[in-house]
Parts: structure tokens; C-alpha cells; sequence
């Protein structure tokens, strides 16, 4: 070949190439591994690769007897614990044909409201680490760090609280806590704002975020994406205003579900935002009025559930928690099945992430609000 | 001029972020919230969950029967009761008496339904955090003081 | 006294004084330059430091404290470490080019600080292309990073090591022509001559006024970007690219890349502070009236640490502060925003002193 045609076959050849992205990779936080494809700085595909953190609990909890299933699932999505374990409750209770007391619903929900926040607020803090803004990972963690101290108050934990149980709630509050969760709000309505002083109004925080990662309304539907994600896509998800359950079921609360239409990264972030002003207020209305009743309805010794299928739904941060069981009488379900919102919402990732660049799909694991043993389990 | 407004709303946002951290750099003294751990200790709830133990009285005397609930109550197999039948003495019968309560703490998920299974409230969670060891086999622990016994007025 | 500054002294000691003629020169350089060297290391160690100290107080945190009191040996402790640490790389590297790169940035960083005048009469070289001298060595240091991120053979790296690359080569741009700004006010490129302009007229910044204050904040975006900080570290971008051109250098290569970040932030301020404030000049020249001459250098270099300082400072909240941009925006930044506004400036500061426009010092 001589030299001219040489030069000509080689000019200007591009080529695609993989990198993989995870399992350990400071912004898939967790082990959850992306292969992608790119060509220069552009996406191209996007395949999520799981798997690393399969711990198989679905089987597991086939082993268990159902209180002892609890516990499994606080390690689901740790981080909205106190949701996953309602959720595994709520179904129980309906197997069993139990009402819990008003006392409980209340406790279940405000505790589920704070378990939001705290998830919110450390996804601020994440995402914001993502962007590279280092400083708003400790400004969501100070405030954060007051709602794990209620939390380890009266469910003696941090974080895998497994405070709800089948037919209640395993301690009554803390004598502390209705003051403590009063403080907690009047703390955290005065830094909320400085949240969006640092970021949401910061000209290259836009430039990131608008008009990133674009999920359309119709691509949430079918995708079955739910949350935040799917409220900023303008489809309305929210299981607490659906099928309320819990105290949304006893009382008339009064919160709005934060819709936007335009599906980019910036309306998921103004979504969550807006979440924690509505969570706030939720909290505000329960919290003075948390009736008086049994915190425990009596079960039997071995809680065995009747011959059939039961499936509850609860809003956890991340959107919507499925808990499918199906007993055959035993004291052990026969199958148990968890639809985890971020499976779904991660399999959105590859629509949204084609043609963008590769610092755009960090921004959009980000919005996205990844939990990877959620993915997992 | 929407060039130039661009450029000044920029500006604006971008001082508006530096309002924020330049108050709380001004302010640091008052608003670190970190602790300084091996000095300054965290204060810890009582209903925190740090590990299983069981207490003792002043006579080296603990309420563990020896039933087992809590071993089978167990979703981790995080409890093992090593138990024999010992003769007792006064009313001749033979009573079942724990030799080693074994807790492994590097399985325990801290899920509390050893402690609600259990009838004589012999096990109890203890406020402990500080669990790092250098040798795994460290965290199996006996639970019952070598020598101690099951109180007598605690019924099966 | 005659007309030869510290440095010239010291030279002359070894050469005429101890009769050491040529040799006695070449001692000279190599006690300035070790001097140098020794000095630079230092202070990017505690350069390394105040910037934790920084961060921690904006991140409502300590920063390290347990090293030292106020955790003042904490970075001698990294470097200690840094040195003794194993020196990994990847199989595949291309090992030449490899071991090379940490080489040109910490190399092109202590070169550029030759040419700064930290006190009157404490200046190595004063060329009178001072400034261009500057812009053209600072631009040196890309080289080492470019061949890193390839050398290392690693995707990630090659990622980081491109896009330094392109954001480099475009705000070189910027520092060049905020720079060009000034210059139009003093007519000299040697730093020692800008000082001088200064010590008469006010400060720079004062005497451009609205056009030089353009200027400096062209500067600074400009300059951050050129020591590839947040929000700018696109080629580290920790998130996206684990660490970017570095990603697989280890022990005191990793060090160079790191110690030559550091230097080359103090330049970005040093010359900032040159250009724009002074230099080592006091404010309203408070010291300048004292008679004695060691204790008006000493004055010189704490006025001018001093303003370096704090705009090292600047330069930190701007890290600890913003997101990071993306590799698009930070191109149309330079080229849609920056440099016309640039070239205008340069326009109106040529009208200005043209038409006579400048601030009088009026003390």
C-alpha cells in the first residue's frame, strides 16, 4: 500500500471503544457495574451489569419464619429501612387480618416520613459529591446525623432500624422523641433553604442538570420507573396518595406530590427538594396528635399465614416497594418477591444515558438515587 | 443583551453559593459538628442495640434457663447454647443447665428477636460500639461468666 | 548600596569574594536553585495543608489536628509516607514515556517560580519578558500530563489526559490576553518594571479600575482552570473518571503530579498578585518608608505571601464551593464567554490609556 492511500485509510478513523464503569467506581456508589460504550466522550450504550451484590434474600426469607424476615429487609434498601420493613408488616397484618392501632399507623408513618428525609438528605449530600461540590455531602450529613439520633432514641438503631414488626411496632417511642422530631423540624426548615442557596440556584449546577438524562412520560410509564423519577416525568406515582396506607389511610393529610413535566436531572433534584418541604409538613401534622392505643397487637407465637397471595405497596424513597407473598400455611412463606424501585428506575439509565456525555452519566446516577443492594437484593 | 444578562446572573448564582460556605468558614469555631472520637465520646441511647449479653448479679448468678428460645428465635445461627441435664440436689431431679451460651457477634444482625424470645429476660442488649478486633474468632463470645450459675428463683 | 539584588550578592560572594571565579558562579546557582527548591517543596506541603484546614472549616469539620500541633507536621507526614510507598504501574505502559511525564509539571512549575520578584531585590531572574516567560513555561506542565494519562495505558487516564489537553491549551487563551490587559497599562513585560509602575501609581487593579477588575476575574477563572482545580478538574474528576491522568501512578510520582498542582496554584496567585496588586509593594506603602534594608525585604516577602495567601484562599473556596463543569461547558465557557469578553476588554483598556483614563494614585 503506498504511502498516500495509507494516510487516507487512517484519517480521521474513529473508533468506539468499553470502559467499564463499577463495580468499584466512586460514583456507582456501590458496586453496581456499568459497561459502556463510547466514542470519545459520548455514550453510546449503556449496559448495567449486576449481580455483585446478589445476597439472594428472596430466597433466604423462604427459610425464615415471618418475623424473622424483617430484619432481611432493612438490608434491602438501607437507606429508606423503616419503609421496607413497613411495607414487609403491612403484608403480614393483611395475611393475618390484623388491624394495628392508630398509635402505631401514626409512629409507622411519621418514622417512614423522617426515613425519607434522611434518605433525601444524604442523596443531596451524594449528589453534590457526583457534581463535584464536595461541601454539600457534609452539610446533608450535619443534618442527617439529628434524624439518626431520633432514630437510634427509639429504635436503637441508626440506620437498619427493624422497628416495624408484623402487628405493630417493637418499642413505643422515646419519651424524647415527639420534642426531639419538633426540634429536628424547626432545625431543618432554617438549613433547606441554604440547600438551594448552595446548589439549585448555582448557574453550573443548571448548566448540569437541565436538560440532562431526559426520561419522557411515556418512557416512565412503560419502563415502570416510579418515585421521584417518575414524578418528574409528570406521571403521577406516589402510593401514599394511590392507596394510602398507614396513617394516609386514618387521617386526611394534607401534602402535596411534587409533579414535574420537563423528566430531565434538574426536575428529579427540584422533585426530591420539594419531597422534604412535603415531608416536613406531614411530620408536622402527625406528630402533635399521635393517638393513644396498643403498640402491639397479639399475635401468635409462630405467625403462620393463610393459604394464598398477598401484596402490599408502600412509597419508599425511591419510589414504589412491592412486597409479594405467597404462603402454602407454613410458618415460612413459600415465595417471597420484593419489586425494588431502583431495579426499575436503573433500567431507565440506558435511554436516558445514550448520546450524552460521560460526566452527564454521573449526573444521572445521581437523580436516579441508586440504592445497589436495592438493584440487587 | 441577553448575552451579557447571562453573564451576570452567573456571576449573581455563583456568589450566592459562596454565601454559604464563606458563613460557615467565617463561623467554624461554633458550627463543626464532627467529634473528636477517642476524646470526646458519643453519647449513646439506652435502646441502642450494640451486642447481646447477659448480666450478672453480685453472686455470679444469670436467669438463662437453658430453653433455647433464642437459639431457635435466631435467623443467623448467631447463638449456640451448649447445655447439659445436671442433677440437682435438693429435689433430685435432673434440671437443664446451660454450660456455654456461644454469641457470635460477627453474624448477629442485631434484628432483637433473640431478646423478645426470651422468657427469663436472661439476655439483654448492651450499649457496647466498639467491636474492631484483630482476629475474627474474637467476636464468638461467651456469654455466661465461667463459674456462674442460673438464679433459683428463676422458674423454666 | 549598588544595584545588585540579593541573589546577584550572594553570586558574587562565591565568585569574587572566595576567588572562585566561573566556578564560584555555578556554586551560586546551585545554592540558589537548592534553596529554591527546598523553599517550593515546603510550601507545597503547606499549601496541601491549608487546603484541608480550608475545607474542613467550610465543611463544618476540624481538618487534620493530630500530627503536630494543629496538625502542622500532618502533610510532612504524607510526603514521608509518599516517598517510602512502592512505586506501582500498569504491565502495558509505555514504561519510557511513563516514568517520564511526572517530571514536567513539578520541572515547569519551579522554573516559573525563578522569575518572581518576592521582595525588592530578591528576584533570580528578571528577564524583561517576564510575564510571557511565565505564560509559556506554566504551559509546559500539559505535556507531562498528556503523556501520563497515555502513557499509563489506561482508559480512564487517556479520558483525563484529553481533556487536559483541550482545556489547557484554551485558557492558556485567557491568562494570556487578561494579562495582555494589563500589560497595555505598564508597557513592560518584566515583573520588576510592573512592580515599579505600581509603586507609584497604586496597584494595578487600582489604576485600570473597571477593565482591570474585568481582568482579574478573567484572571482567576482562567487561572483556575489552568491549574486544573475545581471547578475545573475535569481531568481528575474523582467522580467520573476515579482520578483521572493519575489514576495510576503511585508513591512520589503520584507526588510530583500532586506537589506541581500545589506550585502551580501559588504561580497562578503570584502572578496575580504581581500583576494586579503590587506585588511585594505594602499597601498605601506603609512599610516602604523604612530605611533599613533587610528589614524592608523581610516587609516585602510577608506583604507578598500575604496577598498570595488570600488568593489562594479564593482559589479554595472556588474548589470547596462550585460543581464541576462538563468538558462541553468548560470549552464554551472559554470560547463563547471568556474570550470575547477578553478581547473587548483589551479594546477598552486601550481606549483607556490612550485617552488618559487611569486612576491617579492620589497619595
Amino acid at each position: 500500500m503506498d504511502y498516500e492511500a495509507q494516510i487516507k485509510k487512517n484519517q480521521f478513523r474513529t473508533e468506539e471503544y468499553k470502559i467499564n464503569m463499577g463495580p468499584q467506581h466512586p460514583a456507582t456508589h456501590g458496586v453496581l457495574r456499568l459497561n459502556l460504550t463510547i466514542d470519545g466522550e459520548i455514550i453510546k450504550r449503556v449496559e448495567p451489569d449486576l449481580g455483585y451484590i446478589h445476597r439472594g434474600i428472596e430466597k433466604m426469607c423462604e427459610y425464615d419464619s415471618y418475623p424473622q424476615i424483617i430484619h432481611l429487609t432493612d438490608r434491602m434498601d438501607y437507606l429508606s429501612s423503616h419503609n421496607n420493613n413497613e411495607a414487609v408488616a403491612l403484608a403480614i397484618e393483611k395475611a393475618l387480618e390484623i388491624e394495628v392501632s392508630d398509635r402505631v399507623k401514626y409512629i409507622r408513618t411519621i418514622v417512614g416520613e423522617l426515613t425519607r428525609l434522611a434518605s433525601h438528605q444524604l442523596w443531596w449530600g451524594v449528589m453534590g459529591m457526583d457534581l463535584g461540590a464536595l461541601t454539600s455531602y457534609f452539610y446533608g450529613f450535619r443534618d442527617r446525623e439529628v434524624i439518626n439520633d431520633i432514630f437510634e432514641e427509639t429504635c436503637g438503631a441508626r440506620l437498619t432500624m427493624n422497628y416495624s414488626i408484623p402487628g405493630g411496632i417493637r418499642y413505643d417511642i422515646h419519651k424524647n422523641f415527639v420534642q426531639r422530631v419538633k426540634d429536628f423540624i424547626v432545625h431543618f426548615r432554617s438549613k433547606l433553604p441554604e440547600y438551594d442557596q448552595l446548589l439549585t440556584g448555582n448557574i453550573i449546577f443548571e448548566k448540569r442538570m437541565k436538560g440532562v438524562g431526559i426520561l419522557s412520560k411515556e418512557d416512565a410509564i412503560s419502563y415502570g420507573v416510579s418515585g421521584p423519577v417518575a414524578r418528574a416525568s409528570g406521571v403521577k406515582s406516589d402510593i401514599r396518595k394511590i392507596k394510602p396506607y398507614s396513617a394516609f389511610a386514618v387521617q386526611d393529610i394534607d401534602f402535596k406530590e411534587p409533579i414535574y413535566t420537563e423528566g430531565d436531572a434538574y426536575s428529579r433534584y427540584k422533585v426530591r427538594i420539594d419531597e422534604m418541604w412535603e415531608s416536613m409538613r406531614i411530620i408536622e401534622q402527625l406528630v402533635d396528635n399521635i393517638p393513644e392505643g396498643n403498640i402491639k397487637e397479639p399475635t401468635k407465637a409462630v405467625i403462620k399465614l393463610p393459604k394464598g397471595e398477598f401484596y402490599q405497596r408502600v412509597e419508599t424513597a425511591r419510589g414504589e416497594l412491592g412486597v409479594y407473598i405467597n404462603s402454602d400455611g407454613k410458618k415460612s412463606p413459600y415465595r417471597m418477591k420484593f419489586r425494588s424501585p431502583g431495579f426499575s428506575n436503573l433500567s431507565a439509565l440506558e435511554d436516558m444515558a445514550v448520546g450524552s456525555k460521560l460526566g452527564d452519566l454521573v449526573a444521572m446516577m445521581a437523580t436516579l438515587d441508586l440504592v445497589v443492594p436495592d438493584i440487587d437484593r | 443583551m441577553s448575552y451579557f444578562s447571562e453573564i451576570y446572573r452567573g456571576f449573581k448564582t455563583l456568589i450566592n453559593g459562596f454565601r454559604v460556605t464563606h458563613k460557615y468558614f467565617i463561623n467554624a469555631r461554633k458550627e463543626i459538628v464532627t467529634v473528636q472520637y477517642p476524646e470526646e465520646r458519643p453519647v449513646i441511647f439506652d435502646r441502642f442495640k450494640g451486642e447481646v449479653i447477659m448480666p450478672h448479679d453480685e453472686n455470679n448468678e444469670h436467669a438463662c434457663t437453658g430453653c433455647q428460645a433464642c437459639e431457635i428465635a435466631c435467623p443467623n445461627g448467631s447463638i449456640e447454647i451448649i447445655w447439659d441435664r445436671v442433677l440437682n440436689e435438693e429435689t433430685g431431679k435432673k434440671k437443664k443447665t446451660i454450660d456455654k451460651h456461644i454469641y457470635h457477634l460477627s453474624m448477629c444482625t442485631m434484628c432483637s428477636q433473640c431478646i423478645e424470645a426470651c422468657p427469663t429476660g436472661a439476655i439483654i442488649w448492651g450499649q457496647e460500639f466498639e467491636h474492631s478486633v484483630t482476629d475474627r474468632s474474637e467476636l464468638t463470645k461467651v456469654l455466661n461468666n465461667p463459674g456462674s450459675k442460673v438464679r433459683a428463683d428463676v422458674e423454666d | 548600596m549598588d544595584n545588585k539584588t540579593y541573589i546577584e550578592q550572594l553570586i558574587s560572594f562565591f565568585s569574587n569574594d572566595l576567588g572562585w571565579g566561573i566556578w564560584g558562579d555555578v556554586t551560586g546557582w546551585i545554592v540558589v536553585a537548592v534553596v529554591y527548591l527546598a523553599f517550593f517543596a515546603v510550601t507545597g506541603l503547606y499549601l496541601v495543608l491549608m487546603e484541608r484546614k480550608v475545607a474542613g472549616w467550610i465543611q463544618l469539620r476540624h481538618g487534620p489536628n493530630r500530627v503536630g500541633p494543629w496538625g502542622l507536621f500532618q502533610t510532612i507526614g504524607d510526603a514521608i509516607k509518599l516517598v517510602t510507598k512502592e512505586l506501582t504501574g500498569t504491565a502495558k505502559a509505555d514504561k519510557f514515556l511513563y516514568n517520564l511525564a511526572p517530571y514536567f509539571p513539578i520541572v515547569a512549575a519551579l522554573i516559573s517560580l525563578s522569575v518572581f520578584a518576592f521582595s525588592k531585590d530578591l528576584q533570580a531572574f528578571d528577564i524583561n519578558i517576564g510575564l510571557f516567560f511565565l505564560t509559556a513555561v506554566s504551559s509546559v506542565g500539559v505535556i507531562g500530563i498528556l503523556l501520563g494519562g497515555w502513557a499509563s495505558n489506561n482508559k480512564f487516564a487517556l479520558i483525563g489526559a484529553m481533556r487536559s489537553g483541550v482545556q489547557v491549551i484554551s485558557y492558556e487563551l485567557s491568562v494570556g490576553l487578561s494579562l495582555l490587559t494589563m500589560v497595555l497599562l505598564t508597557g513592560s513585560l518584566q515583573l520588576s518594571e510592573i512592580i515599579e509602575v505600581q509603586r507609584t501609581g497604586g496597584w494595578l487593579i487600582y489604576q485600570g479600575h473597571i477593565p482591570a477588575i474585568i481582568a482579574f476575574m478573567i484572571y482567576m477563572i482562567a487561572g483556575t482552570a489552568e491549574t486544573n482545580r475545581a471547578p475545573f478538574d475535569l481531568i481528575e474528576a474523582e467522580s467520573e473518571l476515579g482520578a483521572g491522568y493519575h489514576t495510576e501512578y503511585s508513591g512520589m510520582k503520584f507526588a510530583y503530579f500532586f506537589l506541581a498542582e500545589f506550585i502551580n496554584m501559588f504561580i497562578i496567585a503570584a502572578i496575580a498578585v504581581t500583576v494586579f496588586f503590587g506585588g511585594w509593594l505594602s499597601p498605601f506603602g506603609i512599610t516602604e518608608g523604612i530605611e533599613i534594608e533587610w528589614l524592608q525585604a523581610i516587609f516585602g516577602v510577608f506583604w507578598f505571601v500575604l496577598k498570595v495567601g488570600m488568593i489562594i484562599v479564593l482559589m479554595m473556596f472556588f474548589r470547596w464551593t462550585y460543581p464541576r463543569l462538563r468538558i462541553d461547558q468548560v470549552l464554551t465557557l472559554e470560547w463563547k464567554y471568556l474570550l470575547p469578553l477578553n478581547l473587548m476588554n483589551i479594546v477598552l483598556m486601550a481606549i483607556m490609556v490612550w485617552a488618559g483614563f487611569t486612576l491617579p494614585w492620589p497619595f
